[in-house]
């Protein structure tokens, strides 16, 4: 060993020491990086209480999504809220006090908020919706509204309308005894490339379509049953893999195994060629390289969201003011068309081999990725100057869309459709009979939920829940599920609101980092019977 | 059935003592037709909930929403434990703590602000171990709520709460509501202990993460990981010898990081930092408090129902998958099951296939990776003799030499052993069957 070990009394400062919001936020970084992190903190976050007194409004769900925002460091939130603390608020929401008794309810709980983060701006608007809301560049400062529920249609349907004017997302929060629900109105197009998929799931080693330094690493390592045992005990697995499919595609004119059966049969092939009559009774790259031929034996993966996303005309018809998101997406499809494939991600899982052979196959792996990115870098270049744009992208931005090309996701609303509980209560046949037909194969029986948070979406003509089924199992479950949420009359349940709250700040986060995959719909939360469910209604 | 929503709402307005607990009162003074037969509504229904002495382990990120959630359910008589201090990386989601609260008590801390908040609720924090407490100081609560993130304390409860049950004595079963969160994950469960699948039963589903072997990370590092863990098990060792390593002593990690990044620097490989350095060493598991909150909420509401009746409990674990690429987030609630052969609540021996041709050292390592044992310095006797213990020292010198031998030499084929380690108080019964 010739590491040089740094003697106690001069250990030097690291380099890279951690500052002290590093420190403070560290356990969040490790999720969404820096990157999410600023974008958490440029944001600006409205809260709206609807005016009409029913229970407690949601108001707490609201506040503790709130809470769950106001942790991580978002940048700024406002609570709109005309309420005046009542003796009941205090029992249910943690962020009043008893000094708060009949004062503004918006501007008590945005005192209590803003304890628990100095480094966040909290704001409060205490006069009443119809008031400030349709002012002109009311709603400008914001870039998530998340509306507690009931909230009046007309005034919801002016919320519903900026958000998708401005494209910005929207949150719909109804929360009641056990029951709960949340839905998220999105803009006409919502594209996100760091969707953190699994990464199980997102290997791409291309040994079905390996490039040729890759073919030459395979090469190099000649006739592998004259090595010593030290050498064939650490080849790479992915190079054992490549070397017996040439051999296999010698003996199957020309054909990679593609059927279960080949698979297997190629896999016995490989584990055939281990040498078990070394000290170790067996090689442990070998026992990697039968495990890898099921899941990695394939051609290069493209998921369907990114099959979606090159169909869409915002990628095929660019502009001179398309997001940078397009004009990266319209040369990766380029890129696929050309060859076939997308570009290489570039990352190598860690397998049994000796340092240096593996340090060279992951610098062969990079080194493609990297030419793959400057490829995609040209075409972008390209149509910059052909749409003569005025800002280039950064090649970051590039990079970071080429490594995770086949799972960025574009979720849409096309029909600029706004929050279901709205399309309820104005009666909308097309939303009723969506919820008729969801119900014949609502299995898990979540949906009664819903139907009974919005029997009374329009206050002056109660839901019909006939109208929904004829099936009179399913009309009791409903007429039971509606009387659960009458019994209580608006009233929260702590519990219920901070699970649903909880599950907002999620949504929150990820639509304001672009991280992740949100919640493309409705979701609803059964506290009886502690389960959830996820609809598009 | 049709239920008259007239006759569902409670009539006249509540006394002023009451109106606080308007919306609570609502759910628990009025009938639903999920709620169970037993469930009275109204005062007496009330009455027990505001008696229920309830015990809270952890005051961190899970902890702190939990005595929120519990003081704003009605509880009076909360509990709460925890040994720690406040840091500063505890500040992103455990909300009850300030930047000027940090190196304090999180019980303590925790215990006064939530009574101070929440008038008419007593919280007895205890700043100290679970371990320190014997069955006697569990005995008087109704239920306990863990939220905690070490495995070993949550065997430890587990275990605790199973041994106390008296089948003629109805109160000496607590139930124990668990709550767990990885960060957009988690899961709640309620395990009523020696009826239902308990912590130990469901072992194998939270599998530890694969150790890199010695080898490996001696010779032939290829991630930065591998620089890091070497730094950390063998550098330390070599050239800090006595000295004892503190994974929050900001000289301690610096030096590990400067070691792995020459050693990164040696073999060429990229990626060491030092957030990845502490995050290796100190095995940081990603937090944050919209999670928490999810899970700790789903906790309390369970408890609420037990303790009230107002609606069935859960049957018995919910978990939560927030990162879902498919749908955004899911649940998945179903019936965990019970073992018969779980070491702690089953009256079966475990099976443990193992190579009779392996030392009886190896089997014992093999035991701190196995899903379903996970112990890491265990001692092991057969009915007829002690072939290995970790303490007292003469004993262990006594029985070291068996180490070396292999198992068929030790044990016979189907042979049940017994093996205990000293973080448990119960011994795991194994059956060892030959094979490879």
């Amino acid at each position: 060993m010739t590491t040089e070990i740094a003697p106690r009394d001069v250990t030097p400062p690291p380099l890279q020491a951690p500052t002290a919001k590093e420190k403070k936020y560290d356990r969040q970084l490790r999720l969404w990086a820096a990157s999410g992190q600023r974008a958490l903190e440029d944001s600006h976050v409205l809260l709206i209480v609807g005016d009409e007194y029913q229970g407690s409004n949601s108001s707490v769900a609201g506040v503790e999504a709130l809470k769950n925002l106001v942790l991580p460091s978002v940048g700024s939130f406002t609570i709109a809220d005309s309420a005046q603390v009542t003796v009941s608020d205090l029992g249910v929401n943690f962020f009043l006090d008893s000094d708060s008794l009949h004062k503004s309810r918006a501007e008590e709980t945005r005192r209590l908020l803003s304890e628990l983060n100095p480094d966040v701006t909290g704001h409060a608007i205490t006069t009443p919706l119809a008031e400030w809301l349709p002012v002109e560049g009311s709603l400008k400062p914001y870039n998530l509204i998340i509306a507690c529920a009931p909230i009046p249609s007309e005034i919801l349907q002016r919320i519903c309308f900026y958000a998708l004017q401005s494209s910005i997302p929207a949150i719909y929060v109804q929360s009641a005894g056990f029951y709960a629900s949340f839905s998220i109105q999105l803009p006409s197009a919502f594209p996100i490339v760091d969707t953190h998929p699994d990464p199980e799931s997102t290997q791409d080693l291309r040994l079905l379509a390996p490039w040729p330094e890759l073919d030459a690493a395979v090469d190099s390592l000649g006739d592998i049953s004259s090595l010593p045992d030290h050498d064939h005990g650490h080849i790479p697995y992915i190079l054992i893999l490549l070397y017996f499919l040439r051999e296999w595609k010698a003996n199957h004119n020309g054909n990679s195994p593609s059927t279960f059966k080949e698979k297997t049969e190629f896999r016995d092939l490989v584990r055939s060629r281990a040498r078990v009559d070394n000290p170790e009774g067996g090689e442990e790259n070998f026992d990697e390289a039968c495990a890898a031929v099921l899941k990695s034996i394939t051609p290069p993966p493209i998921d369907s969201g990114c099959k979606e996303m090159m169909a869409m005309h915002l990628c095929t018809s660019l502009s001179s003011d398309s997001a940078n998101f397009w004009v990266i997406a319209n040369a990766i499809k380029q890129f696929y068309e050309t060859h076939g494939v997308l570009p290489l991600p570039g990352s190598l899982p860690d397998m049994k081999a000796t340092s240096a052979e593996y340090i060279k196959l992951q610098s062969l792996y990079k080194a493609k990725a990297r030419s793959d990115v400057a490829e995609v870098t040209t075409t972008v270049r390209h149509t910059e100057s052909l749409l003569s744009r005025e800002t280039t992208i950064p090649e970051s931005e590039i990079e970071a869309f080429c490594r995770n090309a086949s799972h960025v996701r574009v979720l849409t609303n096309p029909a600029h459709e706004p929050f279901p509980s709205l399309r309820l209560g104005s009666g909308d046949h097309k939303t009723i009979s969506r919820i008729a037909s969801l119900l014949e194969n609502d299995w898990e029986a979540l949906l009664p939920v819903f139907v009974g948070l919005n029997a009374r979406a329009n206050p002056s003509s109660p839901l019909d829940v006939t109208a929904l089924t004829s099936d009179p199992e399913l009309l009791e479950t409903l007429t039971k599920a509606t009387a659960e949420v009458e019994r209580v009359s608006g009233g929260e349940l702590h519990n219920i609101s901070s699970v649903i709250g909880g599950m907002v700040a999620q949504e929150a986060i990820k639509l304001l980092t672009r991280q992740y995959v949100p919640v493309d719909g409705t979701c609803v939360f059964d506290g009886i019977r502690s389960k959830s469910g996820v609809y598009k209604i | 059935m049709s239920i008259p929503i007239s006759s569902l709402l409670t009539n006249g307005s509540a006394t002023p003592a009451r109106e606080r607990w308007t919306y609570l009162d609502r759910v628990l003074s009025t009938t639903s037709p999920y709620a169970g037969e037993e469930f009275v509504p109204g005062e007496e229904t009330i009455d027990a909930l505001e008696s229920s002495r309830v015990l809270v382990i952890g005051a961190g990120g899970l902890g702190c929403e939990i005595l929120k959630n519990l003081a704003l359910s009605g509880f009076k008589d909360i509990h709460v434990i925890d040994m720690d201090t406040i840091d500063v990386s505890n500040l992103n989601r455990q909300f009850l703590f300030r930047e000027s609260d940090v190196g304090k008590s999180k019980a303590e801390v925790a215990a006064a602000f939530v009574e101070q908040r929440v008038p008419g609720v007593k919280i007895t924090p205890y700043n100290g171990k679970i371990q320190d407490k014997d069955e006697e100081y569990y005995m008087q609560f109704k239920l306990v709520i863990c939220g905690l993130d070490s495995i070993e304390a949550r065997r430890w409860i587990n275990a605790t709460l199973v041994d106390m049950v008296d089948m003629g004595n109805p109160e000496s079963l607590k139930p124990l509501i668990d709550g767990g969160t990885e960060g957009f994950k988690g899961q709640a469960r309620v395990i009523l202990p020696t009826l239902t699948s308990c912590i130990e039963c469901q072992l194998s589903m939270h599998a530890p993460r694969a150790a890199v072997p010695l080898c490996t990370l001696a010779t032939i590092p290829r991630q930065p990981q591998h620089c890091i863990e070497w730094a950390h098990i063998i550098a330390w060792e070599e050239h800090r010898k006595g000295e004892t390593l503190d994974t929050d002593d900001p000289e301690h990690i610096t030096w590990l990081y400067n070691t792995a990044l020459a050693r990164a620097k040696e073999f060429n490989i990229p990626g060491v930092t030092y957030s990845l350095t502490q995050g290796v060493v100190k095995n940081i598991i990603p937090a944050i408090a919209s999670t928490n909150a999810i899970i700790a909420a789903a906790c309390c509401n369970e408890a609420l129902k037990i303790a009230t009746s107002c609606a069935p409990f859960l049957e018995n674990y919910m978990m939560y998958t927030g990162d879902s690429n498919d749908s955004g987030l899911y649940t998945y609630t179903f019936a965990a099951e019970k073992k018969d052969d779980c070491p702690v609540c089953g009256n079966l021996s475990q099976d443990i296939t193992i190579d009779p041709e392996m030392r009886l050292e190896e089997f014992l390592a093999s035991l701190a990776e196995r899903a379903e044992a996970q112990l890491k310095k265990p001692s092991i006797r057969t009915e007829a003799k002690t072939l290995y213990v970790q303490a007292p020292k003469s004993l262990e010198e006594q029985t070291r030499p068996n180490l070396s031998k292999k198992m068929k030499d030790l044990v016979s084929d189907g042979e049940e052993v017994g093996v205990a380690e000293a973080a448990f108080q119960i011994s795991f019964k194994f059956r060892l069957v030959f094979g490879k």
